[in-house]
């Protein structure tokens, strides 16, 4: 069996073990799940695996009220009562009342896409469960109809999840996994190179150095991540700063710490002149 | 040669069946691991784990499958760490040895445990470089630091055994204790709805149905919205031997009452074992009678106790402790508990200490109360017992 390898993108780093994950993804067509702390790029995953493979993107942002029908398809039943008293269209046609949700327009589509059910966890627990059987089959049939849509070409699923809720095993056994872990100071490096290729190596360095510092603080409600970091290098070079010592005063602290309890530990830490270990 | 390694891994608690099996051997077929064992390593991981929690039993089945390592080395580190985190927590010493340990500067004993890591690295490096990086690793190239990741190394040249001998995963354990967030999370399983009050929602489904029944002329029909109709009575032991476990009760506290999804949640206090009141506030202030507490609340509510279930054993026998304040409760400790697990469909004792350490007093509370670990394991199947259809154990 031939599949195109996915190896990251100009804009996307990954490591060998992402790679190999959503490899593994691709080869065995099973869904992929990605997990990890915020801010590590997990939504961009599924961006730069539609823009490698050059496949459309299909994404589904999962909200608190979205229940797993609303993903395949929408009965508009409010309409077609509207239409039946105003005499506006057909009603008897009930396909021009039903309207495909994400999951039913990548099924639906001619070509393979790339189908990205962002942080899945904000739904209710038995969310996952309910998409088990059409993700398994790659078919669901709309009841009011019987018509029958089923996948030409399954697309490349890519569900990710803030680790806020434990998923069901059931759901977890079908999935291929992979937990992206913070980046290292290397790959953060080259993470920062992507997206300000012309940044000063001493800016780099310091900023680089004060924010695994500032990560190291004890008590931080929420530790900055990735894109808090590239956020504020683009502040502080808009500013036009050009270097940074970590201290209390040190500029633009709130990009990077959006807590205001957080700021209060991380003044205190370096009040005391506790340095934190880099 | 994989299928032994499976086995390894449920030894160890990851969940791999015939399903793993099957897609690790398919993704084998295809040569998905390019040959290698970093590759296999990074394959099986995708297949074989479905949750971070399993991540660091993952890597210690793999490095002591492929290499044949012990890994007992990092397990004691992490046991003397938390040792010398919360000597408090060691009811067991005596007066003489606390004194000793009062003496015993901390950052010179970690220094000097730190010092015997790097011993122990020298004297196996010899032909097994790996145990040298799980000795030192977690402990980063400055000093100690539970969560520390090695820094200063190329992460290009590690091999698959380096890394998961790391076990940069540790932190993800599920049966080490909680934060507030895995709490929450945990006692959002504890819920159920029902359809009750005013009707304000608009219940299209029967709206569209009666409709049709009339003819064609719209008619409207309402329903009461879902709402959670479940009522929790928290009671939390404070003082003496769960002070070195206020954190984790605190969190349990907090997570309880940011739930959004009890209809009702009261919390008490006592120490040690209950006699006629429990108390409104952590100082056992404001009592209030046990009696009165299970007219308030009916059967239906589920109960919560919190406490390492320690104490002298005639607490339990006796109708009254000196906490008490003279006041005789009229029957005795355990006689109060037995009462309270009995007027409730549903009731959980969570305890912070090892299951290990349940004997004595908490054996005997034990046989009155389904006891729980306070650990994100213990809490799941803890909630699960409190939502099981019928109730009483």
């Amino acid at each position: 069996m031939e599949f195109r390898r996915f190896r990251g993108t100009d804009k996307y780093l990954t490591s060998s073990a992402l790679e190999s994950a959503v490899n593994c993804a691709l080869a065995l067509e099973r869904p992929l799940l990605v997990r990890g702390e915020p801010g590590t790029g997990k939504t961009q995953l599924a961006e730069a695996i539609a823009s490698a493979l050059g496949l459309r993107l299909i994404h589904w942002p999962v909200k608190s009220t979205t229940r797993a029908q609303d993903g395949l398809y929408v009965y508009d039943t409010v309409q077609r009562l509207y239409d039946s008293r105003f005499g506006d269209g057909d009603v008897k046609d009930i396909r021009r009342y039903i309207k495909h949700g994400p999951l039913g327009q990548s099924f639906a589509s001619r070509d393979r896409v790339v189908l990205l059910i962002d942080e899945i966890d904000k739904a209710d627990l038995e969310f996952p469960n309910d998409l088990l059987h059409e993700l398994d089959r790659m078919r669901f049939v709309v009841t009011e109809t019987g018509d029958e849509v089923i996948a030409r070409e399954r697309p490349v699923v890519v569900i990710t999840s803030n680790a806020e809720k434990e998923l069901p095993d059931a759901f977890l056994r079908r999935c291929v996994f992979h937990f992206i872990e913070f980046p290292e100071r290397d790959l953060m490096a080259r993470i920062v190179r992507v997206h300000h290729p012309d940044l000063d190596q001493k800016l780099l360095d310091q900023t680089l150095q004060a924010f695994y510092s500032l990560r190291d603080v004890d008590g931080l409600r929420k530790r900055p991540s990735t894109s808090e970091l590239i956020d504020w290098i683009a502040v502080l070079r808009r500013a036009g700063i050009a270097s940074v010592e970590l201290e209390a005063g040190m500029p633009f602290l709130g990009a990077l710490l959006k807590r205001e309890q957080d700021l209060l530990v991380f003044a205190e830490a370096a009040s005391r002149g506790r340095r934190p270990r880099a | 040669m994989f299928v032994p390694f499976l086995y390894e891994l449920r030894d160890r608690g990851v969940k791999v069946g015939a399903q793993e099996a099957l897609s690790l051997a398919q993704a084998l077929g295809l040569g998905l691991h390019r040959g290698t064992l970093d590759g296999f390593y990074e394959v099986a991981r995708a297949l074989c784990v479905h949750r971070e929690q399993d991540l660091d039993a993952f890597d210690r089945a793999f490095a002591h499958h492929f290499r044949g390592v012990p890994d007992d080395a990092l397990a004691l580190t992490d046991e003397l760490l938390q040792w010398l985190e919360q000597p408090a927590g060691k009811r067991q010493l005596t007066e003489l040895e606390r004194q000793l340990l009062e003496r015993i500067d901390l950052v010179e004993a970690r220094e000097r445990l730190r010092r015997r890591l790097a011993e122990q690295r020298e004297r196996h490096d010899r032909g097994n470089r790996w145990v040298g990086t799980a000795g030192t690793s977690p402990h980063g190239s400055g000093g100690i630091h539970p969560t520390g990741i090695k820094v200063g190394e190329s992460p290009g040249g590690r091999g698959a055994l380096e890394v998961a001998a790391e076990r940069r995963f540790r932190d993800f354990r599920s049966d080490v204790t909680l934060d507030t967030r895995q709490i929450e999370v945990a006692l959002r399983r504890l819920r159920a709805f029902v359809r009750e009050g005013a009707l304000d929602e608009l219940d299209v489904e029967a709206t569209i149905d009666k409709t049709a029944r009339n003819g064609g002329e719209l008619e409207i029909t309402m329903r009461p919205p879902r709402r959670s109709n479940l009522r929790v009575l928290l009671l939390l032991d404070v003082g003496g031997s769960m002070d070195p476990h206020a954190h984790v009760c605190e969190r349990l506290f907090s997570a309880a009452s940011r739930a959004t999804h009890f209809k009702e949640l009261r919390t008490y206090y006592f120490h040690n074992c209950i006699y006629g009141r429990v108390y409104e506030s952590a100082a056992l202030m404001r009592g209030i009678p046990v009696l009165q507490l299970l007219q308030d609340c009916d059967p239906s509510w589920r109960l919560i106790v919190a406490g390492d279930a320690l104490m002298s054993p005639w607490e339990l026998q006796s109708s009254g402790s000196r906490w008490s304040f003279g006041e005789d409760s009229g029957a005795p400790g355990i006689a109060w508990l037995a009462h309270l697990a009995q007027h409730f469909l549903h009731s959980a004792w969570l305890n912070p200490e090892p299951a290990v350490a349940w004997y004595g007093t908490a054996e005997v509370i034990r046989r009155v109360f389904p006891m729980y670990r306070l650990t994100q394991d213990g809490l799941l199947e803890a909630v699960q017992h409190l939502m099981r259809g019928g109730g009483r154990h």
